[in-house]
């Protein structure tokens, strides 16, 4: 016991020696001999505490106080005390009369008679109030004054007699008024108790001063910190989350030997959908589903490109059928925001098309919309990861592989795939991955080859292009455990301070 | 995507469930959404419209099991006397096309009858593209007078009581009242004559795309014949959904009788049943693949898609819309091997992978900025209409928008005096930045979609002074090596005084300045704030 109250000796903070003389004294005592605060005083019971030197009660109590009338009553005498005083004067009283002269409200007159009567003070005849007490007995305070008298008291603590008082009042209009109070004591533990006895030495160094450093001696000792004290947060500078992510997906494609494509969050039809292959009646291109910008039109690309997609729409190319319809140059020209990020991939194969060597790998990670609602499943924003790898050699195991070795870089180790169906690939996948905490299949994207009418219109002849645009929220949003999808970008501050970074 | 509903006795009936049959399911590339006791719900996806209804999912995917593989036949009879339609050329600019088949000894129950009007109503709502291109009716042989015309005819004429209804009604009342009438009437208005179809005794039987009639358009489960037919835009998909209906029919147990179509200057018969014959070539497929198949390695997997193939030659049912390419051969191809016996594997071609600069360089920025403690926002690229109003700025709108946010963001500004506002209650200081994209009319014409993207960083200190946002300001352009200069510059958010224009060679990059009181009002801020808005292009010139 003697080594460790010593040991703690060691740790206790000027605040709580300065405490620790009164500790005997109780809470109340300590606020007005200490001279401290009462929130630095808790403070210190608190750390205190956490040293086992005492234990901290924490009670709630009700605490009986005057109402507005009370403390009206309190200066100027209860009602029916004022009807005492007159009836002393007079010894009886019409009922008018008195009312009248002693000037009080309906309700207090009613009052008052009501109280008098029921001690026996008054009594009531043929109209008249008839006084009925000796000197000795008007005199002496009623319960009822007496209790206002010695407000505030807690209603656990008040006499019998006061109790009865307390609840006559309490049907009386604010006379009363009752408040829920938390309160606070303590009780010295056996190691308290030793510690309040022991002799402290106060010359312990508090802080390192550079005045101190240039005069140390050994025998100057430090005061022990208590180290489990808890210290208030501070927060650093940091990326915001779905880009710490975007930025991991990014580095994944770096690491395989992707090239990065970027592009404009505004386009064309032409690049997002004709180019793509999406008949210009396909449901994707109503107002519904994409956003449309108000009043522009865009330019196409050069007459060769164009002419070569209108062919692939309307007669199909290189043994295929085509859609077989009338392929429309102004729907072809309408603004909007990108759909996938899949147009950064046909821009690519445009590019490419007059070059020699028609091969590469490039990906893309970035934003993607579409004409939504927003609530917690809904939003018309996304982010994509897109990748196509052209190579005359390529083939859809291929695909498979490197999606497989993104989604476990992911943390998707357990992957499968299923057919699926998009109007620029053949043959289409969709991947699945298994959620190991949650034992589902979560969806996780779509891939697919190129079709020929995509590739030949664009790079000018043949050659497979793996691609794939798996959507990306959905892997964010089981990482950081978010249900709503609007709280992707609500930024609150709060919130932002407190993420974990992405570390997978 | 279609959802469609089975009944499970049904299904079971013919296939038992089990894990392997469910696992099955999707590999067959059908998504199984739920199952309980009594229903089965699948996800059928667009290109296979083929398999809406119960019977068509079971033909195929039986198949697919390995039971009736192959392509199916159907008989189709040759057509009585009077099974014809006379497709006037009135019809020419309207609804120009229609094919038409009869199909009899038909025992429709509800079930049948409720299996009927949903493929009917997924092939209107997909493939059909909400009845504009296709629409299908299906009517009671015994209450038509064969044969039957297909007319334009003017509204005002057009008098019957369509389904739904409990008096007669002109084509122009459907279109105002009749609640489907209401629904569709955008498909009709702007004509000045409305498609028909009429029977021998003058009766009209229907008003395509919108409503048949209620005397001879109604099927019961009274109804042993049926003539069905497809009016539409395009001839070809037109044909295969009248496919995909009357073999549906005949998997009823139903028999198909063709019909003779009269158009202005052709004859035809319909439906057309005879597979699509398409050379395959079996290196093509494996190359795509990457697998080694042999030729009877097709034979085997290609009947359990349906399809029959001898040497290089596929025959495709009638009913397949989606087969334009050798490669959606392949694809099938893949199917029946299954998805889940392919192998991934990664080639071993060396590549370089690169970064692209202005990304790079934008990590940089974030980096230097982040050692200053700054916390990253990340906002939407649209901001609500008010916002803009509130800020007098101009924006580009985008069309329909179903939320609030209806603009497009012309500053980064917006977006964070908005994000400061939501924060006004949590702990201060509040120093944040932010990189994104930012939106105008492109007035030099260099832009394709005429729409000027600009790359901006934004900082905000809150609370703060000029002092503290140039101090930032300095170690960012410190930390680049980049000289700038500031002019004194009127600005609606800066306080008058404390604003200044950034310039680096006489350039205009951005603005800095301390945010005025009326802005902080107007956002609902109650910490005063600096602020620095540059565009990155200026300070690195990207590739």
């Amino acid at each position: 016991m003697k080594i460790q109250t010593e040991e703690v000796i060691k740790k206790l903070s000027p605040m709580e020696r300065k405490i620790l003389p009164f500790l005997k004294t109780g809470f109340e005592s300590i606020i007005s001999k200490s001279g401290l605060d009462e929130i630095s005083i808790l403070r210190a019971l608190k750390f205190l505490e956490n040293k086992d030197l005492i234990k901290l009660k924490v009670e709630k109590s009700k605490i009986v106080y005057l109402g507005i009338n009370g403390i009206y009553y309190k200066k100027n005498h209860l009602p029916e005390r004022n009807l005492l005083i007159l009836l002393e004067k007079n010894n009886f009283l019409l009922l008018e009369e008195a009312k009248k002269l002693s000037s009080l409200s309906d309700n207090e007159f009613k009052v008052s008679l009501g109280v008098l009567k029921s001690k026996a003070l008054i009594e009531l005849k043929n109209g008249k109030i008839i006084l009925n007490a000796n000197k000795t007995e008007l005199s002496k305070k009623t319960l009822e004054e007496q209790l206002i008298d010695s407000l505030p008291l807690k209603e656990k603590e008040l006499s019998l007699e006061l109790k009865f008082a307390f609840e006559n009042l309490k049907k009386r209009k604010d006379i009363i008024e009752i408040k829920e109070e938390t309160g606070i004591s303590f009780e010295l533990t056996e190691l308290g108790k030793n510690v309040a006895e022991a002799k402290i030495d106060t010359n312990l160094v508090e802080e390192l001063t550079p005045d101190l450093i240039k005069n140390w001696t050994k025998e100057k000792k430090f005061r022990h910190y208590d180290i489990h004290a808890p210290v208030p947060s501070i927060y650093g500078g940091k990326k915001h989350f779905v880009n710490q992510s975007i930025e991991y997906a990014k580095d994944i494609w770096l690491e395989l030997g992707f090239k990065e494509m970027t592009g404009d969050l505004t386009v064309s039809g032409f690049w997002n959908f004709d180019a793509l292959f999406t008949a210009q009646d396909h449901p994707v291109r109503e107002m519904q589903d994409t956003f449309f910008i108000k009043d522009l039109e865009a330019n196409l690309p050069s007459k060769d490109i164009v002419e070569d997609i209108k062919n692939a729409h309307e007669v199909g190319i290189s043994g295929s059928k085509g859609w077989g319809y009338k392929w429309s140059e102004n729907e072809a020209k309408k603004v909007l925001l990108r759909t996938h990020t899949t147009i950064l991939s046909a821009q690519v194969l445009a590019k490419l098309r007059n070059l020699k060597g028609k091969t590469g790998k490039y990906f893309a990670v970035g934003k993607c919309f579409r004409n939504e609602t927003l609530d917690w499943s809904h939003g018309f924003e996304f982010n994509q990861t897109e990748g196509i790898v052209i190579d005359k050699d390529a083939n859809f195991r291929n695909l498979l592989g490197y999606l497989k070795e993104f989604f476990t870089k992911m943390g998707f180790s357990d992957v499968k795939f299923v057919p699926s169906y998009f109007p620029y690939t053949e043959p289409s996948v969709e991947i699945y991955a298994f959620h190991k905490e949650r034992k589902i299949w979560l969806e996780i994207g779509g891939a697919g080859i190129f079709r020929p009418e995509v590739v030949i219109p664009l790079l000018g002849e043949y050659v497979p292009v793996l691609a794939w645009g798996p959507g990306f929220d959905r892997i964010i949003m089981d990482y950081y455990k978010i249900k709503d999808l609007r709280e992707l970008y609500e930024n609150d501050i709060k919130k932002l301070r407190e993420k974990k970074i992405w570390i997978k | 995507m279609a959802k469609i509903i089975f009944s499970r006795k049904e299904f079971e009936k013919r296939i038992k469930l089990s894990k392997d049959v469910e696992e099955k399911i999707s590999l067959f590339g059908t998504h199984l959404e739920s199952i309980n006791e009594n229903e089965i719900e699948l996800e059928i996806l667009p290109n296979r419209p083929d398999l809406f209804s119960f019977e068509g999912f079971m033909r195929s995917f039986s198949a697919f099991l390995g039971k009736n593989t192959g392509l199916r036949k159907y008989k189709v009879n040759s057509p009585d006397k009077n099974f014809k339609v006379k497709i006037e050329p009135s019809v020419k600019n309207v609804r120009p096309f229609t094919v038409c088949a009869i199909v009899k000894n038909l025992h429709f129950d509800d079930t049948k009858i409720k299996e009927m009007i949903d493929l009917q109503e997924k092939l209107h709502t997909t493939i059909g593209r909400n009845r504009k291109k296709i629409a299908i009716g299906i009517y009671p042989l015994e209450k038509i007078k064969l044969p039957i015309r297909y007319l334009a005819e003017n509204p005002e004429k057009i008098k019957f009581i369509p389904l739904e209804a409990d008096r007669e009604m002109s084509g122009i009342q459907i279109l105002q009242k009749h609640p489907t009438g209401k629904e569709y009437a955008y498909l009709l208005e702007k004509y000045d004559k409305f498609p028909v179809f009429i029977d021998a005794n003058d009766k009209i039987l229907s008003m395509p795309p919108i409503i048949n009639s209620h005397e001879t358009g109604k099927v019961t489960n009274q109804t042993k014949e049926v003539f069905v037919e497809c009016s539409g835009w395009h001839f070809d998909t037109l044909k295969k959904v009248l496919n995909i209906i009357v073999t549906t029919l005949a998997d009823m147990g139903g028999k198909i009788y063709s019909m003779e179509l009269n158009y202005d200057k052709e004859k035809l018969v319909s439906p057309d049943l005879s597979p699509i014959k398409m050379k395959i070539s079996v290196e093509n497929i494996n190359k795509l693949l990457g697998l080694e198949l042999k030729d009877q390695d097709l034979k085997k997997l290609l009947p359990r898609m349906s399809f029959d193939y001898t040497k290089n030659k596929v025959s495709i049912p009638a009913w397949r819309t989606d087969i334009l390419h050798e490669v959606d051969i392949a694809e099938d191809v893949a199917i029946a091997y299954g998805y889940d016996k392919l192998i991934p594997v990664l080639p071993n071609i060396f590549t370089v992978g690169e970064e692209s600069k202005k990304e790079k360089f934008k990590r940089k920025i974030a980096e230097i900025i982040i050692g200053l403690g700054l916390l990253e926002l990340s906002s939407y690229h649209l901001i609500k209409k008010e916002e803009a109003k509130l800020m007098k700025v101009a924006c580009l709108e985008v069309l329909d928008s179903k939320s609030e946010y209806k603009m497009l963001r012309p500053n980064l500004l917006v977006p964070t005096l908005r994000i400061l506002s939501e924060n006004k209650d949590n702990e201060y200081p509040q120093r944040t930045f932010e990189l994104g994209k930012v939106f105008s009319l492109d007035k030099e014409g260099k832009s394709e979609t005429k729409v000027k993207e600009s790359e901006k960083l934004i900082i905000a200190s809150c609370p703060d002074n000029f002092t503290g946002i140039k101090q930032i300001l300095n170690y960012l352009m410190n930390s680049l090596e980049i000289s700038y200069k500031l002019k004194e510059v009127i600005h609606p958010n800066l306080i008058e005084g404390r604003a200044g224009e950034i310039t680096i060679n006489d350039k205009v990059i951005g603005y800095i300045g301390e945010v005025n009181p009326e802005t902080l009002k107007n956002w609902g801020i109650k910490m005063p704030f600096g602020v620095l808005e540059i565009s990155l292009e200026e300070i690195f010139k990207f590739d």
